[in-house]
């Protein structure tokens, strides 16, 4: 069956042409403007192309911008946020496949309210927690570190990847564990052996929700963690505010793009498996 | 191989449900024993505990003479087959034979010559390096059969593996299910709802329904002489007539009075006599089975009471032709030559085999002769 242009075809094209622009406008506006010289910020316009393009504000950004008192750009920091992030969503993820395997394939006395109280734990506002955190992690020594930092996030993101994992074990038939212990396998044997090989889709789920709560965390990153060990978030807030007399957009712009690449990495590499995992157990094979 | 023997099992959940309320079932070595019934009749629990998949509330259950109760199913030394196959979808099929064998440390050439050996026997041997989901249905169910063969365990649990097969397939199956039993003798406890499939596999059936088991017995024992009017509906297609009837004397003899709108006829029930004394005046349920109501050429002995009857509707399957007619108000099916049934209408001579017929008590539904 062809389709036809229809005028009704044409306005419906014309409305998704308009919002695609609309959205991608912002970054048109942060990669041209980042690659400017500031007299060409000064003298164009906001939307204008760029007359000679220059990677300086690049490497400024990277290397020699200011935070504050320091000049080192935001190196140093985005280091801090992949040593912060990585390891918070590895472990967060490895733990959250565990307790989802075990609330959905080892049910005991409990186990639905322990679900239960998991899920509460997904609707806690960042807020509430920030004064008992900070006394618990003063208490373990760890206050102001990247360690710190990778537990909270750990503990925040549990409840979304045990719910996650949860809900794409149930779709699994129970038949599966039964067999499986049968055949002589026990808790871990059925977990690595028989479960992870068909999590591939939940994991990278799991993997790109985290990596992009964790990377870009501002709030528990600017209590939490001082000096040295602050994560990008938060060293981006701070050269866009420090200010030695001229406001340079295109090392602002160039630092924001540096802060959010890491994420847009993310979405690329694994993208096509978020809505895959996220549809998985909508319809039961 | 092994004996099984289900002394006084009870299963009640932890909100107070009794699923099975004191079973009791003892098979010999190398018997299948069918577990038959509706659904909600507690029969797939009880395969579970068998397996060791649940827990035993009460009672006992022994395997080739050990008590196996606190055994977890690995160490019961038996393999299960169930309704959704089950195979391990991130593995091969060869895989998907040898895990078990893997897991209690099998020696690789072992387990190389089992995979061969259950492969070949399934004629499934060009299937071993593919996955489960580049499998047909009745693949699966091979591939889930060979995983149980190649542990050769003492027990084969069968949980309804044939429900999910296509009718043709279902067929198939089931005469290689039985196939395999002859030829390897093995212990078979087997779950289905399907009164056919329990009929042709059987050595022994066990009726169950809420949580009792109804009857145990031989399959032809059971179609032949049902406990009571549950099992007599349950097993066999199409099921048994009950037809509501008036225990009468009649030349000294006791039978049941079957009318329909033109008249009556007493059928005499010489072999149950003694039985129906203390019913003579009383109303019972009069059971016999379709093949029981037949036509002249098909009732090969002389002398059984006939009626002419009003015919309702025709079926008719092929080999036979079912004609419904109405007795005592109830519809009754009976099953006839294709080439004697009449048509819908008319009105047909039926003969009536009542050797084989049987009578319940209508409120205990239990049976009376």
């Amino acid at each position: 069956m062809a389709k036809h242009l229809t005028p009704g075809r044409i306005v419906l094209y014309a409305a998704l042409l308009l919002m695609a622009i609309y959205y991608l406008l912002p970054l048109y506006v942060m990669l041209s403007t980042s690659v400017k010289t500031l007299d060409d910020i000064r003298g164009g316009n906001l939307i204008a192309l760029p007359q000679s393009i220059t990677l300086d504000a690049w490497s400024k950004a990277w290397s020699s911008a200011c935070t504050g008192v320091e000049c080192g750009g935001m190196k140093g920091f985005f280091w801090n946020s992949v040593k912060m992030a990585v390891p918070s969503v590895l472990i967060s993820t490895l733990i959250g496949a565990v307790n989802g395997y075990v609330v959905s394939m080892w049910r005991f006395r409990g186990s639905d309210v322990l679900f239960t109280l998991l899920l509460v734990g997904c609707f806690i506002p960042f807020q509430v927690v920030l004064l008992p955190m900070a006394r618990l992690l003063g208490e373990l020594g760890i206050a102001n570190t990247t360690s710190g930092l990778i537990l909270v996030h750990v503990i925040y993101g549990l409840a979304f990847t045990t719910l996650f994992f949860r809900n794409f074990f149930v779709t699994i038939p129970d038949e599966l564990v039964k067999a499986a212990r049968i055949d002589g396998a026990g808790f871990w044997t059925i977990f690595l052996r028989i479960l992870m090989p068909i999590s591939g889709p939940i994991f990278m789920v799991c993997v790109i929700w985290q990596f992009t709560q964790i990377w870009n965390d501002f709030l528990f990153g600017v209590v939490f963690a001082a000096g040295e060990s602050q994560p990008i978030t938060v060293a981006l807030n701070n050269l866009v505010n420090t200010s030695t007399g001229v406001k340079e957009y295109n090392v602002d712009m160039a630092a924001a793009i540096i802060a959010a690449l890491p994420t847009l990495f993310v979405y690329m590499v694994a993208g096509r498996y978020f809505v895959r995992g996220l549809t998985a157990g909508a319809v039961k094979g | 191989m092994a004996a099984l023997s289900i002394n006084n099992v009870c299963k009640t959940y932890a909100n107070g449900t009794d699923v099975l309320k004191g079973i009791n079932i003892a098979i010999e070595d190398g018997q299948f024993l069918i577990l038959v019934g509706p659904s909600g009749c507690g029969k797939s629990t009880l395969l579970n505990m068998i397996a060791g998949l649940d827990d035993i509330s009460s009672g006992d259950i022994e395997i080739g003479g050990k008590r196996v109760n606190d055994l977890s199913p690995k160490d019961r030394d038996i393999a299960m087959v169930f309704q959704s196959y089950a195979l391990y979808p991130s593995m091969s099929v060869r895989k998907n034979i040898s895990f078990g064998l893997e897991i209690r440390k099998i020696p690789q050439g072992e387990i190389d010559a089992t995979v061969e050996r259950v492969a070949q026997m399934l004629q499934m041997t060009h299937l071993l390096d593919r996955k489960p989901s580049q499998l047909s249905g009745g693949q699966r169910q091979r591939v889930a059969m060979g995983r149980a063969l190649a542990r050769n365990p003492s027990i084969f649990l069968f949980d309804e593996p044939l429900s999910n097969l296509d009718a043709k397939l279902r067929v198939e199956m089931r005469t290689e299910i039985k196939l395999m039993h002859q030829r390897l003798k093995s212990t078979i406890v087997y779950v289905t709802h399907d009164q056919i499939e329990a009929m042709t596999l059987g050595d022994r059936i066990a009726v169950m329904k809420d949580g009792i088991v109804q009857q145990f017995g031989s399959p032809q024992d059971i179609y032949d002489n049902p406990a009571n009017l549950f099992v007599a509906s349950f097993i066999g297609s199409p099921s048994m007539n009950f037809i509501p009837a008036q225990v009468v004397e009649s030349a000294g003899v006791l039978g049941v009075k079957i009318c329909d709108d033109h008249g009556c006829v007493i059928l005499p029930l010489p072999h149950a006599q003694d039985k129906m004394k203390p019913w003579l005046g009383r109303e019972v349920i009069f059971g016999i089975r379709p093949e029981q109501i037949t036509d002249a050429r098909t009732a090969y002995r002389e002398g059984l009471p006939v009626m002419a009857c009003h015919i309702d509707v025709i079926e008719p399957t092929g080999p036979d032709t079912l004609v419904f007619v109405s007795l005592n108000n109830t519809k009754v099916c009976c099953r006839t030559h294709p080439t004697e049934a009449k048509l819908p209408g008319h009105s047909m001579e039926l003969v009536f085999d009542v050797s084989k017929a049987v009578l319940f008590d209508p409120t205990t539904e239990q049976r009376i002769a």
